[in-house]
């Protein structure tokens, strides 16, 4: 078989896996939602209103035949329940897209803030192994691996809000700065969750770079590139780099499609209204329609990530064949 | 030369001499110690200096999370100071080097500072004579106010009766436990009797003279407000009696040190200070009796000793340092478990998957690409909501890292299994009728041990992380008298860390800790632990 073949008898495999794996997830977690109990508000008229929407679902019947209504809505009318509480008698699922744009907004631009200088980093403790630059950008990211989101979020509150008085708290409200997340205003306010967000990003792939690059230095075409006659960067760059970048840039491709799940703390400490805080709220309230949207939501985007770093591998490296045996 | 060739054929018997007969063979024993694999590892590991710090670092934190409950013998652990919460740290001894002094720098209006320093001037004048002054009040041990810096005077632009209006403010620190002041309390007649028992034994004074109802402020005396002992109208401006006779309320400014306020004790009718009188109740026994204390030495009575808390209390008045001490150990516990399980299940199921592979390892692989796919919040979140109430919280937390978090180590063990199982010595033990449990677990599982205990050194950090992360969102609750978790007192803090940031900076910084150093020990076991760095440094 043809090697565009073999990887397109993959892709379909693991499609069909990821497609398996994902409705077995999505009936256990219904079941299990299903079990909670439920209750009907007072007030009549919310009541009523709620009570038909239930009724459609087939509240009153035996669960499988709930999950078959629940599957039948979300293929024909990609309808993924109501939700109640956060936002009365609104789509599951427009609640859940609505709020892609901000959670998406403040991790796009923490990534593209920590890549380069994550990658220069990770470059410039590699290149200078075991010397003081080495140890010092070690230990930084050994200290800010570590330390959780959270606190980065309360000292840059701290130091920018509270002390200096630079910034505002949290991410202003979607009035309050002229009805878009595109104006400036906007963006100053989501400075500090972002520069929450990427220290951790930062030390993170810093580290990994670091990693890959000095395995890659220390093989043995970099030895016969050495010989051939290169200097030391040139070498550095057109065969170590090229080669560390197998392993780098799937893990970059899964940080792009983890944006979208966003942070559930940064977006509660900077109330950003985005995926990760609905979440935390869907439990909170209990909008259980919200809460199962969300969690087929997260599950659908940790397994495409699986599936796009696997099959980026196959791209990004000649040498690396997909579905072979 | 013929001579000289030895005849073998005829040797005489007597050239014959028995080697080492009756005597041992065997051989010397080394001179050296061996050096086994965890040894090897174990030296390595020493070299390592920041892994060897971190690992310290853990051993204290350790002993801190399990010994101050213990040492700490002066708070019980449950004990809940609900006046005395959110403070400061505050240590006695230490207060002298003014660290630990309970303090937290405030600016003060003069009437606010006024209120404060009343404080000490009341506490100096237990007997209720109404002669001291400021000054005197400043130099009392029971003063709050730690300091109160120059004066910055402020024009408002504002006039009164023709008098520009200046806005005076006192930047201070204040100490926050005796802040409290004084404070009304309804007791009993023995409890009376044991509190004056107590004031004569120590030569502290805790009752003070009652406060009369003032014409000026009627809530004054009759409230909580037991700081105000002095005359005072509804601003808590300070009146004075002026000479003819009039009562008026001071004129600012009017904060000095030889300021003499005057007092409104209740006073019998021979002027003596009242210091309980009868509130209700029936019998000798049972009335109740209103009197005024100073919290500071009231709190010193009830308790037995000064209110020291090394970190300070939290927002419900816990001692944060027992607090702090209970997160870590829950943190540990759960960390150390979910460990242990996660390894004990992952070995197991990756040995049988990559033992026998085939068809078995296909069917098991399928099973973990699926649990592999659930995200882990939703795991937890449902575990909390399904099964918190039934089995407690902590239980369903450890159910939740248990239910997908064998998967990482299940996936190794079924690696090395593969790179193992096919090798000579496998072959040697199954060809000699060993079976395949003994296989599994003598002779491959002891080989792949050191890349499996590196890699659950490394799941405790990860742990510690993901459960004060849930606990900070509040998926998990926890906050009960006996369990907390250093996530809770995080996002306690978080509501209210700017006027209290010790609160959000003591856990913190044990959180961050905890992590660093579970980090570095686990880099450091796994260089230890791995075969290919050995030797590479010598």
């Amino acid at each position: 078989m043809s090697d565009k073949g073999r990887m397109f008898k993959y892709i379909l495999k693991r499609l069909f896996l990821m497609i398996f794996t994902l409705f077995i997830i999505t009936a256990i977690m219904f079941v299990l939602i299903k079990l909670l109990p439920r209750e009907l508000p007072m007030e009549k008229v919310k009541r009523e209103v709620m009570e038909a929407r239930w009724r459609a679902l087939g509240h009153y019947d035996p669960i499988p035949v709930q999950f078959g209504i629940y599957l039948k809505n979300i293929f024909t009318k990609l309808d993924f329940g109501t939700s109640w509480y956060i936002e009365y008698n609104q789509p599951a699922l427009e609640v859940l897209t609505k709020r892609l744009l901000p959670t998406v907004l403040v991790n796009l631009y923490s990534l593209i803030f920590s890549i380069p200088i994550g990658l220069a980093l990770g470059i410039l403790a590699a290149v200078k192994k075991n010397k003081w630059q080495d140890s010092l950008i070690s230990t930084l990211v050994m200290v800010f691996v570590s330390v959780p989101s959270y606190v980065y979020a309360f000292i840059v509150q701290y130091t920018f809000y509270f002390k200096l008085d630079w910034l505002p708290v949290g991410m202003y409200a979607l009035a309050d700065a002229g009805n878009s997340y595109w104006t400036w205003k906007m963006f100053t306010s989501m400075i500090l969750p972002i520069l929450s967000l990427s220290f951790g990003e930062i030390a993170g792939l810093c580290r990994f770079t670091r990693a890959e690059l000095t395995e890659t230095l220390t093989s043995d075409y970099m030895l016969l590139a050495r010989t051939k006659g290169l200097s030391r960067s040139q070498a550095t760059v057109r065969h170590a780099m090229k080669n560390a970048m197998v392993p780098i840039l799937p893990m970059l491709i899964s940080s792009f499609i983890g944006i979208l799940g966003g942070s559930m703390i940064i977006e509660g400490v900077f109330s950003i209204p985005g995926v990760g805080r609905l979440y935390i709220q869907s439990i909170q309230q209990l909008d259980y329609d919200v809460f199962m949207t969300d969690g087929i939501f997260y599950t659908f985007i940790g397994l495409l990530a699986s599936i796009v770093v696997d099959i980026s591998y196959g791209f990004i490296d000649p040498r690396i064949r997909m579905g072979e045996k | 030369m013929a001579e000289k060739k030895l005849d073998y054929m005829n040797i005489p018997a007597e050239k014959f001499e028995f080697v080492n007969h009756g005597e041992r063979i065997s051989d010397k024993a080394f001179e050296d110690k061996p050096i086994g694999y965890f040894k090897d590892a174990w030296i390595r590991f020493c070299k390592n200096k920041a892994s060897v710090v971190a690992l310290v670092i853990i051993v204290f934190v350790v002993l801190y999370a399990f010994l101050m409950p213990i040492f700490n013998t002066t708070v019980d652990p449950t004990f809940l100071a609900s006046y005395y919460d959110r403070m400061a740290p505050r240590h006695t001894a230490l207060r002298e080097y003014g660290i630990m002094d309970g303090g937290v720098n405030r600016n003060f209006s003069e009437v606010s500072l006024l209120t404060k320093v009343g404080i000490g001037v009341g506490a100096a004048d237990y007997e209720g004579k109404g002669d001291k002054s400021v000054k005197d009040g400043l130099e009392s041990e029971y003063q709050p106010m730690l300091n109160v810096g120059n004066v910055i005077e402020k024009a408002t632009g504002r006039r009164n009766k023709g008098k520009e209006i200046i806005d005076r403010t006192y930047p201070g620190r204040i100490d926050t436990y005796l802040e409290l002041g004084f404070m009304y309390q309804s007791i009993q007649q023995s409890e009376l009797k044991n509190i004056q028992a107590w004031e004569e034994e120590t030569g502290l004074k805790v009752l003070y003279p009652l406060v009369e109802a003032n014409e000026y402020n009627p809530a004054v005396g009759t409230t909580e407000e037991a700081n105000i002992w002095y005359k005072a109208n509804k601003s808590y401006v300070p009146m004075i009696t002026g000479d003819n006779g009039k009562v008026k309320a001071l004129e600012s400014p009017f904060y000095s040190a030889d300021l003499v306020i005057e007092d409104n004790y209740k006073r019998d009718g021979e002027g003596n200070p009242i210091y309980w009188e009868y509130t209700g109740g029936g019998s000798h026994e049972t009335a109740q009796l209103k009197i005024r204390v100073l919290y500071y030495n009231y709190y010193y009575y009830q308790n037995g000793h000064e209110p020291n808390y090394l970190f300070g209390t939290d927002s419900q008045g816990y001692d944060l340092s027992l607090r702090m001490a209970d997160g870590i150990k829950l943190s540990l516990l759960v960390a150390v478990c979910v460990s242990v399980i996660n390894f004990i299940i992952g070995a197991m199921w990756g040995a049988v998957s990559g033992y026998y592979g085939g068809t078995t390892d296909i069917v098991m692989q399928r099973i973990t690409d699926i649990l592999g796919g659930v995200p882990f919040m939703v795991v937890a979140t449902l575990f909390q909501i399904h099964l918190a109430t039934k089995v407690g919280a902590i239980p369903s937390l450890l159910f939740a890292f248990v239910v997908t978090g064998w998967l990482g180590t299940a996936a190794r063990v079924r690696t090395q299994f593969y790179r193992f199982k096919n090798q000579e010595y496998i072959m040697a033990a199954r060809t000699l009728g060993a079976r395949d449990r003994r296989i599994i677990w003598k002779h491959i599982f002891p080989n792949s041990l050191g890349t499996l205990i590196t890699s659950s050194a490394l799941v405790i950090p990860g742990v510690i992380n993901q459960e004060s992360m849930l606990s900070y969102l509040g998926i998990v609750k926890l906050g009960t008298s006996d369990a907390t978790s250093l996530g809770t007192l995080l996002s306690d803090a978080s509501k209210i860390w700017t006027d209290h940031p010790h609160l959000m900076i003591f856990p913190a910084l044990v959180l961050s800790l905890l992590m660093i150093c579970f980090n570095l020990f686990g880099n450091g076991l796994r260089d230890a632990f791995n075969p290919s760095l050995r030797g590479v440094e010598e």
